[in-house]
């Protein structure tokens, strides 16, 4: 019996008895221990989405390209000009809860080459992070609190140390905390590029007799069964399970990017792909199955780092910063060139065949011979079983006046130090924001990050944002949410909302809960992406999110890109200190857990983590983000800014912070939910005059608009139903400017 | 006025240097780091980045690109010569400038504005600067360090070009110097004032649209010089 038919040898590959059988039925006889490899990377969750499937066919966008042949054309937005906007997110959880320097390095360095790969050049970089609590919660004990920390400072530190050095600013992000991802923290990073529509590329290898070209860094034996690690849960084994995390060198990545572009300049190459999860595998399988040839590769001719790697091993290793192209023949020689002027190796391995099987040869020897459909078309497909729990049907009786009393004045400023909200200045300090000079609305200064790419007038915004506290308590409302959420904050910035990619970070698919989360989630996510008009164009489903302290909040995370006609018409999020302030609002059914389900303040203030969030009026938010495009584009409005976790007294404090001084009067008789409730859709305006003009415009959209306030005086007052509240700046900006600083800086 | 903007592997700012000089009318062109002429060019940019990837040390292994020998040639000769960031420690790492750049006080990367005023009056770059100058650092290694003499020199010769001083609501040296620098040595210059070297980035501040345009008062500098 050979290595590859034992069982112990295939499930340790993470495949089941079921799914071997399925190979040996496909091939017609047994794998080769090069193919058993190779087949479990690519029927691993990470590559062949086999729970996942189903569900994201909710996407209308999606299903298309999986259908046809436009999934290229698919990722890509156009914007006018010639020109076009790719954008995608990627998780590396797994990597980064054992490794997390590392882990968020190659996750950064493995989403920008997604980007390149499109033929567009990589110009924002964002997260998005969920960490085990960062300070003492009563519950936590202070060596997980230690850990949290450590893989906070790291995680951060990776993402900094691979995108400062590659030249692509990282311009927003979003960091959340909650004691269950203490044992499995979310790290999704996010590239946005810009390409020329004319421009895109293929991953469709064709043209018998091409040659087939290994770019970029040497192959060596680092991350060898990544996707596989990717695709199951984390236990007490992960140390050990650290040679499976790859190692970033964003020197050889900035390279590649250069070398990559220039090189597609030549029109030699015929098509490209990154060498992401599955390494040489997926790379080879994927643009031969997509382009219905075959391709033989030898292998001995792979640059390797160590000599003695055996097939299997090159095959399945994620060595960071490679690329594979077809050239066209006779023309390898220009590609050749260009990469070896940057300093990167770029070897001919093989070339384009006729017989439609992926070939690969090790010392004349073939290793692998299997026709690449099977790998890519014949994954078997799961359907998950779904199943509400009971914490969901009983979570609907919740009610608001059984919180406990807290006074208003110590609530807010416990809200404005909580980690999840309070100032990040600590983690995007360490952020190069501005290099390549387009970024013109920085981190903190807008709802979203703004960008005016050379050779357009049009801007850019761009956010990413997630809500487990709301997911968990309704999944269906919280993808709707995480949509609106970002939409609304690109539309804050004077964007249109123009399209999502997404993040969706869930349990085990094969825990009948966790799969209802995230089906429910991805319903919500859909028809809200419908209704605002911005379809999800790519994401990345990263399942198996449990560890021995339990399965993750449910974590979808919303990609949102919005474009601005003319850049500088762009909104930050305060106004100049004088102006008159609004509230708009988006009417909607009224919420019977007054906006307090599911919200920041049960959580953090009063430690209940019960009811539901409101549900979002779907097309009272595209009205509201047309409202707010028109707005600025006629310059009625000179700031805006949403109100979300915390409600719009953390909205205010921020803006008091800005301005130096806030009265506003709140409607309302219940001043918990008038200042806390999270009720979506509102957003505070700035404005300094055009008060009919402003009215007018918000009625024709069907939205309600309230004169709340002025940008003067010193320090917040905020008066609710008869009652004035009052902060003076400096306690707020103890609370919301130095909480993260004092809890990460060592003293 | 030509400009030659050098590139190393890992430059990451070599665009920025070149947009925001032709974006005032002054013309620049890339020139590789393995070139051996500097012909036709009137002055260098020596643009931010990760050269060879700061592995070694920052700046360590492009002050030794071939370029570097002209590079050094139009120092002496009293051309201009401009290094920003990583350009800054390059030219104290081939000994154009004295002293080094250490890690941050902190030991972390750090993206910010920063305040500058400038303490030299009288060179090119720094003549035409009019005000305290908000412009943003970015940078790991930026601590600006060098001997008790040598800092007395550079006082005392009237060759640090510009300091870190406090900005609105900066009250403590820590929050203002972020990075530690000896005496808020922000730049400095050789002692005939023609070469530059600073952490912060004026090319980063040449519009309303990006936040600022206080690096206009410096970069401006150099349409004022004559072709050497």
């Amino acid at each position: 019996m050979s290595l590859a038919t034992q069982p112990e040898v295939y499930t340790s590959m993470g495949l089941t008895t079921f799914e071997y059988e399925l190979i040996v039925k496909l091939l017609g006889r047994e794998p080769t221990y090069t193919e058993l490899g190779m087949f479990s990377v690519m029927w691993s969750e990470h590559c062949g989405y086999k729970y996942s499937r189903p569900i994201l066919s909710l996407f209308a966008k999606y299903k298309e390209a999986m259908e046809g042949d436009g999934l290229e054309n698919a990722g890509v937005v156009d914007i006018g000009d010639g020109l076009g906007i790719t954008m995608k997110v990627e998780s590396h959880n797994h990597p980064s809860a054992v490794e997390p320097y590392q882990g968020a390095a190659t996750g950064v360095g493995g989403i920008i080459r997604d980007i390149l790969t499109m033929g567009a050049r990589p110009i924002a970089g964002l997260n998005s992070l969920r960490f085990g609590p960062i300070e003492p919660d009563g519950k936590t004990d202070q060596v997980i609190i230690d850990r949290n920390k450590f893989l906070f400072e790291h995680v951060v530190q990776g993402i900094g140390g691979y995108g400062n050095c590659v030249g692509v600013p990282t311009v927003g992000g979003e960091v959340g905390f909650h004691p269950k991802y203490s044992g499995n923290p979310l790290v999704n990073a996010m590239c946005v590029g810009l390409l020329e529509t004319s421009k895109i590329t293929t991953a469709a290898a064709s043209g018998v007799g091409n040659p087939v070209i290994y770019l970029g860094s040497s192959t060596g034996k680092d991350g060898i069964h990544g996707a596989t690690f990717a695709s199951d849960a984390l236990d007490d084994n992960n140390q050990a399970k650290r040679p499976n995390v790859q190692i970033g060198d964003p020197f050889a990545e900035k390279q590649l990017i250069e070398a990559t572009l220039e090189a597609l300049e030549t029109g030699a190459i015929v098509a490209i792909q990154d060498m992401g999860a599955a390494g040489l595998t997926c790379s080879t399988v994927e643009m031969a199955s997509k382009g219905a040839v075959g391709m033989s590769i030898n292998l001995d001719k792979v640059p390797m780092r160590e000599r003695d790697m055996a097939a299997y091993e090159l095959m399945l290793s994620e060595s960071q910063e490679r690329m594979l192209a077809v050239a066209h023949k006779g023309r390898e020689g220009e590609v050749l060139e260009v990469f070896h002027r940057w300093g990167l190796n770029a070897v001919v391995i093989g070339e384009v065949t006729a017989d439609g099987q992926v070939t690969v040869t090790r010392f004349g020897k073939v290793e692998a011979k299997v026709d690449p459909k099977l790998l890519t078309d014949h994954c078997p497909v799961y359907q998950g079983v779904e199943e509400e729990p009971d914490s969901f049907r009983k979570a609907a009786a919740f009610n608001p006046s059984n919180l406990p009393n807290v006074d208003p004045h110590q609530a807010l400023l416990k809200l404005l130090g909580a980690p999840e909200i309070t100032n990040k200045r600590w983690v995007y300090e360490q952020y190069d924001t501005q290099v390549q000079t387009q970024t013109i609305e920085l981190p903190g200064d807008s709802d979203a990050a703004v960008l005016a790419p050379r050779g357009t007038k049009k801007g850019i915004s761009v956010t990413i944002d997630g809500n487990e506290r709301l997911t968990t308590q309704h999944p269906r409302r919280g993808g709707r949410l995480a949509v609106v959420e970002a939409a609304r904050n690109v539309a804050c910035s004077g964007a249109m909302p123009t399209a999502v990619t997404d993040g969706l970070n869930f349990g085990s698919p094969q825990n009948p809960v966790s799969f209802w989360q995230f089906a429910e989630a991805v319903r919500g996510i859909a028809e809200a992406a419908e209704a605002m008009g911005t379809p999800v164009i790519s994401g990345n489903v990263s399942f198996y999110n449990h560890s021995d302290l339990g399965e993750i909040p449910p974590t979808p995370m919303i990609g949102m890109l919005g474009v601005i006609e003319n850049a500088v018409d762009r909104l930050p999020i305060a106004p100049p200190a004088g102006s008159e302030l609004y509230l708009v609002q988006v009417p909607s059914e009224s919420d019977p857990h007054l906006g307090l389900g599911a919200s920041a303040y049960a959580a953090v203030v009063c430690g209940v983590e019960d009811g539901y969030p409101a549900n979002p009026s779907l097309k009272g938010e595209k009205a509201l983000a047309e409202f707010l495009v028109e707005a600025a584009k006629r310059k009625l409005i000179v700031s805006a800014h949403d109100s979300s976790q915390g409600g719009p007294a953390v909205a205010l404090a921020e803006l008091a912070l800005k301005t130096g001084g806030l009265n506003a009067e709140l409607a309302g008789n219940n001043p918990t939910s008038a200042l806390f409730g999270e009720i979506p859709g509102d957003v505070v305006i700035g404005a300094t005059g055009n008060a009919e003009e402003i009215e007018t415009l918000a009625k024709s959209k069907g939205l309600s608009v309230s004169h709340i306030g002025k940008a003067s005086g010193s320090g917040l007052t905020i008066g609710v139903g008869g009652k004035s509240f009052k902060w003076n700046l400096s306690e707020l900006k103890e609370s919301y400017e130095n909480a993260l600083s004092k809890i990460m800086t060592p003293h | 006025m030509r400009v030659a903007v050098v590139r190393f592997p890992g430059s990451n700012c070599d665009q920025d240097g070149l947009y925001s000089l032709r974006g005032i009318g002054i013309q620049a062109d890339y020139v590789w780091q393995d070139d051996h002429s500097l012909k036709g060019f009137d002055a260098v940019w020596i643009p931010g980045g990760f050269s060879y990837g700061d592995y070694l040390r920052c700046g360590a292994m492009a002050a030794r690109a071939p370029i570097m020998d002209e590079v050094k040639r139009f120092a002496d000769e009293g051309r201009i010569v401009f290094g920003i960031c990583n350009g800054f420690q390059v030219l104290c790492e081939s000994g154009i400038l004295p002293g080094a750049l250490m890690g941050n006080l902190r030991q972390k990367f750090l993206c910010r504005y920063v305040h500058l005023d400038r303490v030299n009056t009288t060179s090119p770059f720094t003549q035409g600067v009019t005000k305290t100058l908000r412009i943003p650092i970015a940078h790991g290694e930026g601590r600006y360090v060098a001997d008790k003499d040598t800092l007395k020199r550079l006082e005392g010769e009237g060759l640090v070009a510009f300091r870190y001083v406090a900005g609105p609501g900066e009250t403590s040296e820590e929050e203002f110097n972020p990075n530690g620098s000896d005496n808020a040595i922000a730049g400095i210059l050789n002692p005939k004032g023609n070469v530059l070297g600073m952490m912060p980035h004026p090319e980063r501040s040449v519009s309303e649209t990006l936040g600022s345009t206080d690096g206009l008062q410096i970069l401006q500098a150099l349409k004022l010089v004559g072709v050497a």
